[in-house]
């Protein structure tokens, strides 16, 4: 069968070499980018999408930033004070921040700003959790006083996992967490032109001329000072990844945000192009199961199953067999970050014996149940992981009820804790990014809390997670994250997949792009 | 005939109604929440129940159902459930590179396919026949895609004639406009250029083989005359029809042209729409589709009129 993306890639081929330049016209003064899916939300602390996100960034300003190599710096705020035995914190704004409307920022605007964001985001919940009194005694500081000693507060505030802590004015940051706010109104390097917008197709930015960055410091990622080389940045949504690679070949475009693996080899040969992975921590792949359920409500059968999970074989089909753009064996947090173990790795190393799988399986008491897999076939990315999860679990033995259904249709039934036959399910594939599962504090999946979907409940594991968080002693941490590692492939909250990273395409007088989720800030044309 | 039209328009009216119940219930039955998909992958149920209660989305069925149709009456189409915009400007802003892209594209496939399919028939049999009914299989059997990626690697990365992708508004300049459609029509009107040379060709030969014809051509009635004037009108009813039929053809495959060649029109926002299960815009673009091909069936059952003096209504 003839395939789309086969057919480009032989036309694609065939234009590299020796094609005339056909570089069209481009506005010096305008970026022209095409992000991963459309920017559908627009508030970045009511959703988690990762594209909301990126455009919170464009739109609005953090109390602190994050550097590529994951230290937490200030932003927005000039400094803090930590008094009290650590209890006391006293954040500072710095002088020169502005909203969109021409407004000062007020410490009053980012108190309700945190407020809204902790309703919606784990480490804002553990840190409202330990928060006495927040509050705004003047115009530019914002008081912290805690029942305890929270050590990161400045990462909790700073951190890009999504939702980020964004600030917003007040009369903005008093609407329901669970609503959108009606208008984009922020003190980030750019303003939103919503008279511009054409949902599912376009949307498009300009310089805030109001927006004063840091003095000191070097760009590096949302760390550091926001110094926007474009008046105006211009949003394209392709909803074919294939056209936008073209449309960047062409010219037409200046920055793809993922292009497809497959096109690799084709757009390194010509000298216009550039790529990079811009985020070195990929995407940390998932297999979730249903604890409430049979199967997989037997901790014997979940732990048989590990020895069926073949990583190489996830991520070849989700990024190909070039090794930079994957990682196995992968843990329960992302490799190569501090808290990455390599307890328990072994499992999922070497050939995979499904004979020995199937004995285990049956042995822990597995007698044919049926496993409903939940496969969004409109992903992707996650479609493919997909056909491998019923591929691994068929070949030991498990009899898999393969279910295509829209990533949609995945959303909504995966919260459904009924039976099979009730609407529920046992088994999904998801893909996270790297960064939500940097530490036991913001990796929601992992909680033992039984609220996720999955509804994985371990009082050890929470245990595990309170102690990481009341300590400050990073080689404590360390050693409680290596233990929650261990508990892991004791109980299996779910089953590790791969790591896989995502190429962004640009083209080659485009410079500045920096590490991390894709910023504008740094970038020029050259 | 003015009475007749008329009642045609009132008839819509039920029609309407019943599909948009049909719709609504289908959407109401259809599994997928837009709760969840504005959530998010993090969220969990408890984040999804809060969403889907300021949404409004836990009334009952009738509830719903009513206060939409009378919006409807006000002619208010409601608001997206996911951008918060209103879904008319949201179709307003989609109508304009769709029916760029259609309307060219049915002429362009009626200036070709017509003429084509009066010279297949007249040749029928010999290796133009053949020649046009190859390539009329080949514009049916082709995906749209493959015509779409072929066009543009031979127009625009291989020669650099025109863009790759994109909508550019007429108000922007009627050449830049022209620009960005041209592929795409020509993408489109592939399958649709097949379709009517076929029928063409058909009806045409059928009239041809008829009495009058001959005796046309005894009294030295000119080739042309006989196969425009005489053959053609005579042949025109299911010509015409195919064309109306075409139009749902042309909607169909204007959501893969419009997402090869990333234009904004309503095909692309109606798979967006269903995909985000956005029923407020889902509803409003069916309907909006529904509208237009009872249209479409009223303008053809008034041409018929036009090219055959028996039919009178």
């Amino acid at each position: 069968m003839l395939r789309r993306r086969t057919f480009l890639q032989a036309a694609a081929a065939a234009t590299i070499i020796g094609s005339p330049s056909i570089t069209r016209a481009a506005s010096q003064s305008t970026l022209r980018f095409i992000p991963v899916i459309d920017l559908a939300f627009l508030d970045p602390v009511a959703t988690t999408a990762q594209v909301s996100r990126t455009h919170g960034y464009m739109v609005f300003d953090t109390l602190y930033g994050m550097s590529k190599n994951l230290e937490v710096s200030p932003q927005m705020v000039e400094g803090h004070t930590v008094e009290d035995d650590g209890k006391l914190w006293t954040l500072t704004l710095r002088d020169g921040l502005f909203w969109h409307d021409g407004e000062k920022v007020l410490a009053r605007d980012c108190v309700a700003s945190i407020r809204r964001w902790a309703a919606r985001d784990t480490y804002g919940s553990s840190l409202m959790q330990v928060t006495d009194e927040l509050s705004a005694p003047d115009d530019k500081t914002i008081r912290f006083r805690l029942k305890r000693p929270f050590p990161y507060l400045p990462l909790a505030l700073g951190k890009v996992a999504s939702p980020a802590c964004f600030m917003m004015p007040e009369r903005l940051a008093n609407t329901d967490p669970f609503k959108q706010i009606p208008e984009m109104i922020g003190s980030g390097p750019f303003r939103y032109v919503a008279s511009e917008r054409v949902p599912g197709s376009r949307n498009v930015y300009e310089r805030f001329d109001k927006y004063k960055p840091r003095e000191s410091g070097t760009p590096d990622w949302t760390a550091g000072p926001k110094i926007v080389n474009f008046d105006r940045v211009e949003w394209t949504t392709m909803p074919d990844a294939a056209t936008g690679t073209t449309a960047v070949q062409a010219g037409e475009q200046d920055w793809q945000e993922a292009m497809p693996h497959d096109f690799m080899p084709l757009v390194e040969a010509d000298s216009n192009l550039r790529t990079q992975i811009l985020d070195d921590l990929g995407f940390t792949c998932q297999m979730r199961v249903n604890h409430l359920q049979p199967p997989f409500n037997n901790p014997a059968i979940r732990k048989a199953l590990l020895g069926a999970i073949d990583q190489e074989a996830f991520m070849t089909a989700v990024a190909g067999s070039d090794p930079r753009f994957r990682y196995s064996p992968l843990g329960y947090f992302t490799p190569n970050t501090p808290m990455a173990s390599k307890s328990g790795l072994d499992v999922f190393t070497g050939p995979r014996n499904y004979e020995k799988v199937k004995a285990e399986l049956k042995a822990a008491g597995y007698n044919g149940e049926k496993v409903v897999l939940l496969v969004p076939a409109d992903s992707l990315a996650q479609k493919p992981l997909g056909d491998i999860a019923a591929d691994v679990m068929r070949k030991a033995g498990m009899n898999v009820e393969y279910v295509a259904i829209d990533f949609g249709s995945v959303l909504k039934r995966r919260v459904n804790k009924g039976t099979a036959e009730e609407g529920g399910w046992n088994a999904f594939v998801g893909n996270w990014q790297g960064i939500d599962w940097l530490n036991p504090l913001g990796h929601s999946t992992l909680r033992g809390d039984g609220v996720f979907p999955g509804w994985y409940k371990s009082d050890k594991m929470e245990a595990l997670r309170t102690q990481w968080i009341e300590t400050a002693d990073a080689g404590e941490q360390v050693r409680i994250a290596d233990d929650i590692q261990k508990l892991s492939f004791e109980e299996v909250p779910y089953y590790p997949i791969g790591q896989y990273k995502q190429p962004a395409l640009h083209r080659a007088d485009i410079e500045g792009i920096m590490k991390g989720t894709s910023v504008f800030w740094n970038v020029r044309r050259v | 005939m003015y009475a007749y039209i008329l009642r045609r328009i009132l008839a819509t009216i039920p029609v309407m109604l019943i599909v948009a119940f049909i719709v609504f219930s289908l959407l109401y039955l259809t599994p997928g929440d837009p709760a969840a998909v504005i959530a998010g992958e993090h969220a969990t149920a408890e984040d999804i129940a809060r969403i889907r209660a300021n949404l409004g989305l836990n009334d009952p069925f009738l509830l719903r159902f009513g206060s939409w149709i009378a919006s409807i009456m006000q002619f208010d189409l409601g608001t997206s459930l996911l951008t918060n915009m209103p879904v008319s400007q949201m179709i307003g802003q989609r109508i304009e590179p769709t029916l760029s892209l259609m309307l060219p594209t049915l002429m362009l496939a009626v200036c070709i396919a017509v003429p084509l399919g009066v010279i297949a028939a007249w040749r029928a049999g010999t290796k133009v026949d053949h020649f046009i009914t190859v390539f009329a299989v080949l514009g049916f059997s082709v995906p749209v895609f493959v015509v779409g990626y072929a066009l543009v690697w031979s127009f625009s990365l291989k020669l650099g004639w025109l863009p790759v992708q994109g909508y550019a508004p007429i108000g922007q300049g009627v050449s830049r406009w022209f620009q960005h459609l041209v592929l795409p029509c020509l993408t489109l009107s592939s399958a649709y250029i097949a379709l009517i040379t076929r029928i063409t060709r058909t009806a045409v030969l059928e009239v041809l083989q008829q009495d009058y014809i001959r005796t046309a051509e005894a009294k030295g009635v000119g080739r042309r005359a006989i196969l425009f004037v005489h053959a053609l009108k005579n042949a025109s009813v299911p010509i015409i029809t195919v064309i109306g039929i075409g139009v749902a053809l042309l909607i169909g495959g204007a959501v893969v042209t419009e997402s090869v060649f990333a234009i904004p029109g309503l095909g692309r926002l109606t798979m967006e729409s269903i995909m985000r299960r956005d029923y407020p815009v889902i509803q409003a673009i069916v309907l909006l589709f529904s509208i237009s091909y009872v249209l479409v069936n009223l303008l053809i059952d008034i041409a018929y009129t036009f090219v055959d003096p028996r039919i009178r209504y």
